[in-house]
């Protein structure tokens, strides 16, 4: 449990997605000018991780590594499909992103239409394949899978809607005209990775 | 490697080509660059540019497959049906990436280890999928070919640009050749400089360089 606890705290604020990874960064920077749909797309990336990378753990370690496939028949002990991760993960991710458009068109009509584009653009959010290509590297189980989907979801989802927050008050100061827009918001987006290094300290 | 002596091989060939072709290679290079105009692909951009050699192959990588999956894509254009193009897009790159995947460890494996997951993710690199989408899905194969080249040379630019200066600054080297001590002088390396913060703070200081030459603005 403590275990579960430390890999979600490490996965929202330590290990972030955009400050210490620079995943999603093209969403992150196109969609961050309005705190209301920033927060949209957020709630949309916990859901989708929180989904997708449990399921490709199932896959990954039932289907996809050396050996995996023993389940089936004793034959398959040999069977390496490993080179296939790619397509796989990204058909998952695909056909989940498709799923829960229409499953939040059906239950929730507000929230779909709120969502709106967002939902199918985050098929190609690097930060999903992201997720599930680093849960496959540190060798999770699933709950711990499940808690690090749901808590770099979360994380991506704080970091968009704290630059949402400051480019909204941005729009009032004079920056220079070369740096406005892009240039500005990079610098901002290193300023404020430096604030999140201070959480390096902290060890649970 | 073969990619870039295919590549070089184009470079020299380019009096040939037609002014609207030559246009494809070198508009990306800087007024329509993929960084820092189109804000395409900058996860990758910031995340393997600590050291020039990572930064280099990334940059071949990204080349590799924008070109050829803009190929791929191109010759396949009119029998694609357009509510199902995003997946087929996403199988034909991802086809491409796990090639360059296998020849990355194959043939450079330390580099390969350092890029780890960034490989992967070229699959939604949005320089890819951006190309694919803009130019791939309505042209012929060969401006799409030209196309790709130029949107990785523009890539790796920026790439190269920031990636010498995070190494020069952060460990006082050039693709692991320690420049400061074969000059004799003692360098203390900036640590800023290897963190995720100094890596978008050069960036956004190269963008605000480039819009100041070239004029770029935006709105707000």
């Amino acid at each position: 449990m403590e275990n579960l606890i430390s890999i979600g705290v490490r996965s929202i604020f330590i290990d972030n997605m955009i400050f210490a990874y620079f995943l999603g960064m093209c969403s992150f920077l196109a969609v961050s000018k309005k705190v209301s749909t920033a927060f949209g797309l957020g709630i949309a990336v916990v859901f989708v991780l929180g989904i997708t990378v449990p399921i490709n753990w199932i896959i990954q370690n039932y289907v996809l590594t050396a050996g995996a496939l023993t389940w089936i028949s004793e034959d398959f002990a040999s069977v390496d499909i490993g080179f296939l991760q790619f397509i796989v993960f990204i058909a998952v991710i695909a056909a989940m992103v498709q799923l829960t458009e229409m499953v939040v068109e059906k239950v929730s009509p507000s929230l779909y239409g709120t969502l709106g584009i967002f939902l199918p653009l985050i098929a190609v959010n690097c930060a999903i394949l992201g997720g599930a290509l680093f849960m496959v590297g540190r060798d999770y189980t699933l709950p711990e899978a499940t808690v690090y989907g749901v808590g770099s979801g979360i994380g991506w989802m704080l970091a968009i809607v704290a630059l949402a927050g400051v480019r909204e008050k941005m729009k009032y100061s004079n920056v220079p005209g070369p740096l406005k827009g892009l240039g500005i918001t990079f610098i901002l987006v290193g300023l404020m990775s430096l604030g999140f290094l201070s959480f390096l300290g902290f060890s649970i | 490697m073969s990619e870039t002596a295919e590549a070089v091989q184009v470079k020299k060939s380019e009096p040939l080509f037609s002014a609207k072709n030559k246009k494809l290679v070198t508009n990306p290079l800087d007024i329509d660059n993929p960084i820092t105009v189109q804000v395409l692909g900058i996860c990758s951009a910031l995340a393997v540019t600590t050291q020039l050699k990572p930064a280099l192959i990334m940059a071949i990588s990204l080349t590799v497959v924008t070109a050829c999956s803009n190929v791929a894509i191109s010759a396949m254009r009119n029998s694609i049906p357009s509510r199902i193009r995003i997946i087929v897009q996403l199988a034909v790159v991802s086809l491409w990436v796990s090639l360059v995947n296998v020849l990355l460890k194959a043939y450079v494996y330390d580099v390969s280890k350092q890029l780890s997951v960034f490989v992967g993710l070229i699959i939604t690199n949005c320089i890819v999928m951006g190309r694919l989408e803009a130019y791939a899905m309505g042209n012929k194969p060969w401006p799409s070919f030209l196309d790709g080249l130029g949107n990785g040379f523009g890539y790796g630019i920026i790439l190269m640009a920031i990636a010498f200066f995070r190494e020069l600054l952060g460990g006082g080297s050039l693709f692991g050749f320690k420049v400061f001590e074969a000059m004799g002088i003692h360098y203390q390396g900036n640590g800023l400089m290897l963190l995720p913060a100094g890596a978008c703070i050069l960036l956004g200081i190269i963008i605000w360089v480039q819009r100041s030459i070239n004029g770029y603005r935006e709105s707000h």
